[in-house]
């Protein structure tokens, strides 16, 4: 299932940024395709991304809310957010495991051998808080004379748009080197940041900031796929959360806010048969145990 | 095979098709395609 899941993560980073012709033409896709948001948060600044970037889309609706209604457009950004109401209602968090071009980098970048740390549960609150300031209430409220917004998160914070899309156009445009000021330090330090922080922690970004899986975990106790636990078999060993890739302890609350059902614990950590998954009330077969191992604490 | 039904997941999905087929029709796709195709340099950081 791990591997399984490691391919679907590279097809769904390659196809996200599947436009190669940019070396040539130093310049960003253009298609049709980027109507269609991606499920995951992948820059649509990035000179390879062949989709649009939800966060983004989402930001600049808020942004230019005042501005649309004026000119009689109701665009209050109805088709971003029924896309991922609709992911959420289905699989949950599960496109933070599968598709996200940026979790996939940070489980890359946490395998870098070195002393691990936990995350304090409270940070794992402040995503709803990025989410609600920074996607919504900043873009929303904060306007210039003509009534629009900024796209807050983009601008300020985000370090995919950093890593997919400012440096990049910096070495393809050698003229906007000279636009480069205290924004861009400011987005490349908190880059830097999350870095040395990916190495040391599981998923920091995910846990700690990402708006979007601030959005898919809402739906994680009420979509038609769900984890469930049969607390009769668990031991509360607690392999799954040594094991598990964002520090969910599943044998708590097996659809936690944090869990991205990436399946590691089931097919993996689990030596007991405690943990299952359903889909619309159907439970799952037996998990094939064979690559169920024993207890470890490698995080 | 034991079917648990629940119903908000299914309810949930209909509000947000709703929602979804409701800005495709208010022309939101169009907005999107001209927000993603073009570099917003503050965006990104740069300028």
């Amino acid at each position: 299932m791990l591997v399984l899941r490691r391919w679907i993560q590279i097809i769904a980073s390659v196809l996200s940024n599947a436009y190669w012709l940019f070396p040539f033409t130093r310049g960003m896709y253009q298609g049709n395709l980027k109507a269609v948001c991606v499920p995951g948060l992948n820059c649509y600044s990035c000179p390879a991304a062949t989709g649009a970037c939800p966060l983004g889309a989402l930001q600049n609706f808020m942004a230019g809310v005042r501005p649309s209604l004026r000119a009689g457009h109701q665009h209050l950004g109805l088709y971003v957010v029924g896309m991922l109401g609709l992911i959420g209602s289905l699989v949950g968090r599960m496109p933070c495991a599968w598709v996200c071009p940026f979790g996939f980098l940070q489980e890359l970048i946490h395998k870098i051998p070195s002393r691990k740390f936990e995350i304090p549960t409270p940070l794992t609150y402040m995503k709803y808080v990025f989410l609600g300031l920074f996607i919504f209430i900043l873009p929303l409220l904060v306007v210039d004379g003509f009534g629009y917004g900024t796209t807050w998160f983009c601008k300020f914070v985000c370090p995919a748009g950093t890593l997919e899309a400012g440096i990049p156009m910096i070495l393809l445009k050698p003229e906007l080197r000279d636009l480069i000021g205290l924004l861009f330090y400011n987005k490349l330090t908190i880059l830097a940041v999350f870095f040395a922080w990916m190495v040391l922690s599981r998923r920091p970004f995910c846990r700690v900031v990402c708006p979007l899986g601030a959005i898919y975990s809402l739906f994680n106790k009420y979509s038609v796929f769900r984890m469930t636990h049969d607390p009769d078999k668990c031991t509360h060993c607690q392999t799954c959360y040594f094991d598990c890739p964002m520090g969910v302890k599943f044998y708590e609350d097996p659809n936690h806010y944090d869990c991205i059902r990436c399946l590691k614990c089931l097919q993996e950590s689990c030596r007991f048969g405690a943990i299952s998954y359903e889909f619309a009330g159907v439970p799952t077969p037996k998990p094939v145990k064979k690559g169920a191992r024993s207890i470890s604490h490698t995080g | 095979m034991a079917v648990k039904k629940r119903k908000i997941p299914f309810l949930l999905m209909i509000l947000f098709v709703t929602l979804l087929v409701l800005g495709i029709n208010l022309g939101e796709v169009s907005s999107v395609l001209e927000k993603a195709t073009k570099l917003c340099l503050s965006c990104i950081g740069i300028g």
